[in-house]
């Protein structure tokens, strides 16, 4: 299954000249159906959660709202909330630089030192998936739990701060890194696979060493890899709530996805609060996006 | 030394080839320990599928435990056979309807040039880079506020929309990758064979294009199987395999998720595995 692999490969330079075709109403004829889905159940939605993030609510009708341009809801839910959004941008964003320190070693030696290997590291990757996501998170849970080996272990050595990692901040960033490490695995991999082995042979043929090779020759050669594992890791950790939910506390590790989902399914008349908040995360994600994607020039990821 | 006195071919210092030694075989360590990490939640449940436990299956009981009991009745739990035929119906849907709609959008996106090119390109990379509670909110404002109206309830029918929406862009960006590598002498080559537009089409491009709307289509099933917090937004009272476990961790998951879980990795580990072999014995040696 090397179906995931492609999400890297689909943002690296087209191989060969581009033989796309002018004129004709042939594209329109492709593109219709599945463009007319994309409009009816993405952009639709999309704007209709504009809509009502700026609806108010109905006095002394909990739950019900009209149409309005209440740009106050926007002021209050990031003023009320800013916490969790500060909490998912560092959640999401640790997890991603774990999940890197991770993939990368991985990546390579799939790259270049697995040899006959490679298809069943690539299998060893994917197969967890199909274990469900939320049972695997619950399993960590158990498994980091006070009385669990981990936490033991810890606390016998006192090293542990505070001595719980469930319920902590740790146990979230945990669970993010764990849950999206495939998706930084796989395109870092695609890239390092596409890369001339020769090149990095290269750099040591002209003296450099080790670390020098891979800082000058490697890494940059991987970086629409990394590039793209970093965006895939770090949009749906920032977006997450169950990790939060199952492995974090009440009170000290709630993200904005938790925020989200309990204004629109715990609290009457949550809605705009909750949409507005979406729409924020959203806005900020895609400004996040395309900023890096014009810093690092890698604009074939479109 | 001696290794510096054999030739006169260029050769690394003792040290440096300690450092180059280290330097290979680390990637290697680090990679079989994040391997393993990988798959300890996965053998986790795998061993408490033998848990004999009293009320909730968190605690190992030593008492009748391992036990061969979830295994032999793993419908036993109310509600978790329905949820996990629910999740398979929804994922072939989704899967064949994702994979026939992003098909077609990437082979105009790859084969033609026309006006609105670039917007097409964006609008299926947007919602890839959207997260997913995004998505589900923007759906459940609109199922209830706007579509509600025309008789769709929150349901099957909604969790099966919005899969085929999130699954598309992962179907066209695979099949596009695909699409992008051809060797383009090969269509050349069988045009200059005197092979109309069609049967080069079906002759040449259809199956040097289809491993990659077969990866598509499982990459579609996988995330769509998997799928919880879209699906918890729109699902309404519908209950997936996923949700289910959710919505049970609180009164305890019975034994018979794990089951359904860990075999469903092997039925899918099984799966790629005969995959390869098929593809390893078609390629022409």
């Amino acid at each position: 299954m090397s179906a995931l692999a492609h999400i890297g490969a689909g943002q690296g330079a087209p191989a060969g000249p581009d033989t796309a075709k002018r004129g004709s109403w042939m594209p329109y004829l492709l593109l219709l159906p599945g463009m007319l889905w994309l409009i009816v159940f993405f952009v639709v939605p999309l704007v209709q959660l504009f809509t009502v993030s700026l609806q108010s609510k109905f006095p002394g009708y909990p739950g019900y709202y009209y149409r309005d341009l209440n740009f106050k809801n926007y002021w209050s839910a990031l003023t009320e909330f800013a916490p969790h959004f500060g909490r998912s941008l560092l959640f999401a964003g640790l997890a991603t630089f774990f999940a890197f320190c991770l993939a990368y070693p991985l990546a390579y030696a799939m790259a270049f030192k697995a040899g006959r290997w490679r298809g069943l590291m690539m299998i060893c990757i994917i197969a967890p998936f199909f274990t469900s996501f939320i049972l695997r998170t619950i399993a960590w849970r158990q498994i980091l739990a006070d009385e669990g080996p981990v936490a033991k272990t810890l606390n016998f050595l006192h090293v542990l701060p505070g001595g719980h990692i469930t319920e902590t901040w740790m146990a979230v960033v945990a669970g993010l890194t764990y849950n999206f490490l495939p998706f930084m695995v796989l395109p870092i991999y695609a890239s390092l696979e596409r890369a001339d082995p020769r090149i990095i042979e290269a750099g040591g043929d002209l003296y450099a060493n080790g670390f020098t090779t891979f800082r000058t020759v490697t890494l940059p050669m991987s970086m629409p890899g990394v590039l793209a594992g970093t965006l895939l890791t770090f949009i749906p950790a920032a977006g997450d709530y169950v990790n939060a939910e199952l492995l974090g506390s009440d009170r000290s590790t709630k993200m904005v996805g938790n925020v989200i989902e309990s204004q629109f399914f715990k609290v009457p008349g949550g809605y705009p609060t909750a949409a507005a908040l979406s729409f924020t995360l959203m806005a900020l994600i895609l400004a996040l996006v395309f900023v890096y994607v014009r810093k690092f020039g890698t604009e074939e990821l479109l | 030394m001696s290794a510096a006195t054999q030739g006169t071919a260029y050769r690394p210092s003792t040290g440096r080839r300690i450092q180059a030694w280290f330097a290979n075989r680390f990637a290697l360590i680090v990679a079989v320990f994040v391997l393993l990490y990988l798959f300890v939640p996965v053998a986790y449940t795998f061993v408490f599928s033998f848990n004999n436990y009293r009320k909730s299956n968190i605690t190992w009981n030593p008492e009748g435990s391992p036990t061969l009991k979830h295994w032999q009745n793993p419908c036993g739990a109310p509600g978790v056979c329905d949820s996990l035929v629910k999740s398979l119906e929804i994922g072939a849907i989704a899967t064949l309807a994702a994979t026939v709609l992003g098909t077609l959008l990437a082979f105009a996106l790859v084969r033609y040039k026309f006006v609105g090119r670039g917007t097409g390109n964006l609008l299926t990379f947007i919602p890839m880079a959207t997260p997913e509670i995004v998505l589900g909110a923007s759906l459940l404002t609109i199922f209830v506020q706007g579509f509600s109206n025309v008789g769709l309830r929150l349901g099957f029918w909604t969790i099966v929309i919005a899969h085929i929406m999130f699954c598309i862009s992962f179907v066209v960006v695979t099949v596009k990758a695909r699409l992008q590598s051809l060797d383009p002498r090969l269509e050349e080559a069988a045009q200059d064979l005197y092979a109309g537009p069609g049967s080069t089409f079906w002759k040449v491009t259809f199956p040097l294009v289809l491993p990659g709307i077969v990866g598509a289509a499982m990459l579609a099933f996988s995330l769509s199987f998997d799928d919880f917090i879209i699906t918890n937004f729109v699902s309404g009272s519908e209950t997936t395999f996923p949700k289910f476990v959710y919505v049970s961790y609180l009164r305890g998951i019975p034994a018979q998720a794990n089951v359904i879980g860990f075999s469903m990795f092997v039925i899918a580990v099984l799966l790629v595995v005969l995959g390869q072999v098929i593809g390893n014995a078609r390629k022409p040696k």
